[in-house]
């Protein structure tokens, strides 16, 4: 076990936990945002740095401090380790300047992306974010592409947090999805064009954090926030089967896995089940789906939310005051 | 004349070939190892050397090579890096060139001092004409029995390939490389583990520049007690310095650590001055990476003391009044220079050479180009400038890999002494002329 110290929390951890993984034990403010961290997603994380966290003090043998910010979600934590996350300047300045980067190129067409509402990078640049941009230059763009029956990438959206690359690599079978180019001009893209068809392809959608992996078959149907998410399940020969559906009246709009706090999905589910099992019919409805997450989709579903203790902690974070709207 | 270690021979005609090699006192310290049978001596030898790896960073080899992992029945592996793409660095090229039986004799060394039984090279894709000549040596090697299965009788197998890369500066941060080696795409490796305790194919590696590997050579022919007797303080032994921009004679020159900056501009042993007589503005000491010096900073300390080419001379002030060692590759600028435009060509390299895997240099490498793109076409504004010293903050420090790092340094040092220069380009863009034939070449990333 070893003991480490977040924002003057601390918290005793098995070994090997990532500094990330503490955080989120203790859970509330403390917890770093994470865009390309998977906890089901093996070599995943440390790419966006947005998790970044400063180091105060190495361990109790050495107490040295790190010299850079580390990212939170690839190290792991020594006995008697110190770390800062809200609770210093010089973090909440270099996370800024990260989700500057991060919009920097981002087209923010919100209004018309399907991930609007339940989107990490909305979120992120909600709560960290600058008002307005400092890039006066024409944005990058690329062609929508089309990979499989049912998943567009519009890979101008894409912040290249690489999950759906582990994705492809970790659960489905045949190695065609991956990264093409470098720099700034790198690109999400499979060998050839429409080439996944696979079981578990769909997954790709539930771990994409922004709009750049969508379902077409719930492309432009409606609005997250007009739906109501219930759980459910059923019988399935490829996955666990269970599910939340996303309900506008009677019809089901999309199904995707059962998502946690910080988005991650509780099971992968197949293609069979995403796509395919769009009647109520097909389903055993167990009830509503709890949304515990600070996103614009909790906006119409306020009967439901977040435990008063995690909203008082919100005011911490700079940006949106949250909890004014929740009170009201 | 300073001591020379590695290019002494460099003038002998014939020296790329094996005979004439051997003739000259090659594969020496091959002999001398494999009689002796004591690989943990090779390596408290380099320790004593004080030998600094030559490929940029400076870390103690010998450090280096006692942190490696010597698990049982587990491969260890040897890599030597000669992807050397640092703008303004050229003496991995000239030596592997000039006397590459040098650097295969330094593999067979070090390789055997660390218990490898298959070692690479990794070379730069543009160095395909000494990918050809490192093999034909490669091969004479084998022939004589330098290399392969129970090397002169001794009971020591090695085998020895070149690889070659394709292209892309990244491949020489060292974990890219073993990606790249691997057959993967060259993306720096998320740290730790270090390559001492999971490297290439997971198993441990040391990675060595091309000329840390050919000091192995002296420092076992010699003993590590005469190469640490040349130079000065913890900077040790000869440094190969690649010379380039408005001086007299441009080229590779080996030195001994502690030579003044001064002489090494202005005698005829080395650089022989500022091109038509012109006056000198500014150095970039160690390859486009390190900070760039005026003048006055680079010949004399912030403190007055005359500046030496060593590691400790360079890097004395900080960042607020020094630079760095780096790999070496030494740039002089005369008084007609244009730092901004300078900068935009470094700025626009780093944009081009970076991989993309993390956010800060991927976007932010490609904004510092264009923003210096702009001032450097008259539509500057002050606010520019301070928005290009905000984002290298940014940058710096919050990456992967070193190559952030080198992209935000030179803009945070050009601002930080030649701030006046930029201004100018915004105040009076007028009084620009000498920018227009690169109008339409800011792209190259797109094109």
């Amino acid at each position: 076990m070893a003991k480490v110290t977040i924002d003057d929390i601390t918290i005793e951890v098995p070994d090997g936990t990532t500094i990330l993984q503490a955080a989120r034990m203790i859970g509330g403010h403390v917890v770093p945002p994470a865009m390309c961290y998977y906890t089901k997603l093996k070599t995943s994380g440390g790419y966006c740095r947005t998790c970044l966290v400063k180091v105060e003090q190495g361990s109790e043998k050495d107490p040295r401090p790190m010299p850079k910010p580390v990212a939170s979600c690839r190290t792991t934590v020594m006995d008697g380790m110190v770390v800062r996350n809200t609770t210093s300047p010089e973090i909440q300045e270099a996370r800024a300047g990260v989700v500057e980067f991060l919009l920097l190129n981002h087209p923010l067409d919100c209004p018309i992306c399907d991930q609007a509402g339940e989107c990490h990078l909305q979120d992120l640049s909600y709560e960290h974010g600058k008002e307005g941009t400092r890039f006066e230059f024409e944005k990058r763009t690329f062609d929508k592409i089309d990979i499989g029956e049912k998943i567009q990438l519009h890979m101008t959206r894409c912040i290249l947090c690489y999950r759906c690359v582990k994705v492809a690599d970790q659960l489905t079978d045949e190695r065609v999805h991956g990264v093409m180019n470098r720099g700034e001009v790198s690109e999400i893209s499979t060998y050839i064009e429409k080439a996944i068809e696979n079981d578990f392809s769909g997954n790709m959608i539930d771990v994409c954090p922004v709009g750049a992996l969508t379902d077409k078959t719930f492309r432009f149907k409606s609005r997250v926030w007009y739906t109501k998410p219930m759980y459910a399940h059923r019988d399935c020969d490829k996955c666990s089967g269970k599910t939340t559906l996303w309900y506008q009246g009677e019809d089901v709009l999309r199904v995707t896995g059962r998502k946690d706090v910080y988005g991650e999905v509780e099971d992968f589910i197949c293609n069979t089940c995403r796509f395919d099992k769009k009647l109520t019919k097909d389903w055993v409805i167990e009830g509503p789906a709890e949304i515990d997450r600070h996103s614009v989709i909790i906006q119409n579903h306020t009967e439901k939310l977040i435990p008063k203790e995690q909203v008082q902690i919100l005011p911490n974070l700079p940006g949106v005051d949250f909890t004014k709207k929740i009170e009201s | 004349m300073g001591k020379k270690l590695l290019l002494q021979n460099i003038d002998v005609p014939g020296i790329n070939t094996y005979e004439v090699y051997r003739k000259t006192g090659g594969y020496k310290s091959v002999e001398k190892v494999l009689e002796q049978k004591n690989p943990d001596a090779i390596v408290e030898e380099v320790k004593k050397s004080g030998l600094r790896g030559r490929g940029g960073a400076g870390f103690p080899t010998g450090m280096k090579w006692s942190f490696l992992a010597k698990p049982e029945g587990v491969a260890r592996y040897l890599v030597c890096n000669a992807d050397e793409s640092e703008p303004g660095t050229f003496k991995d090229r000239y030596l592997m060139e000039k006397i590459p039986h040098l650097l295969i004799e330094g593999m067979i060394t070090s390789s055997y001092a660390l218990g490898a039984n298959t070692s690479f090279i990794y070379i730069r894709g543009e160095y395909f004409y000494v990918l050809r000549i490192l093999e034909k040596a490669i091969k004479e090697a084998y022939e004589n029995g330098w290399l392969g299965k129970n090397i002169k009788g001794s009971g020591y197998n090695l085998d020895l390939y070149v690889q070659v890369g394709a292209g892309a500066y990244i491949c020489g941060e060292e974990t890219a490389l073993l990606e790249s080696l691997e057959g993967k795409r060259g993306n720096p490796r998320i740290k730790p583990p270090f390559p001492a305790v999971a490297g290439l194919y997971g198993c441990p590696t040391v990675v060595n520049n091309v000329e840390t590997i050919a000091a192995v050579v002296p420092i076992v022919n010699d003993g590590g007690d005469a190469y640490a007797a040349v130079g000065v303080e913890r900077s040790t032994g000869t440094k190969l310095i690649s010379a380039s921009g408005h001086i007299n004679k441009p080229g590779v020159y080996e030195i001994e650590m502690g030579v003044p900056v001064e002489e090494f501009i202005y005698s005829d042993e080395y650089c022989g001055g500022i091109k038509n007589g012109k006056k000198l503005k500014a150095v970039v000491a160690g390859g486009s990476s390190v900070p760039i010096l005026p003048a006055d900073l680079i010949l004399k300390t912030a403190a007055g003391n005359p500046r030496l080419m060593t590691y400790e001379s360079l890097a004395d002030g900080g960042f607020a009044t020094g630079t760095m060692l780096g790999s070496g590759g030494f740039i002089v600028m005369d008084e007609t220079t244009s730092i901004v435009k300078n900068l935009w060509n470094f700025s626009r390299f780093y944009h081009h050479e970076s991989c993309g895997q993390c956010s800060p240099c991927r976007e932010g490498t490609g904004w510092m180009e264009k923003i210096l793109h702009k001032i450097l076409h008259g539509h500057g504004t002050i606010k520019d400038i301070d928005l290009l010293w905000d984002i290298q903050s940014k940058i710096e420090g919050k990456t992967i890999c070193p190559l952030g790092d080198a992209a935000a340094w030179p803009v945070a040092s050009a601002i930080r002494h030649f701030r006046k220069e930029f201004e100018e380009y915004v105040n009076n863009p007028e009084s620009i002329q000498d920018v227009k034939h690169y109008f339409n070449v800011h792209n190259v990333a797109e094109a």
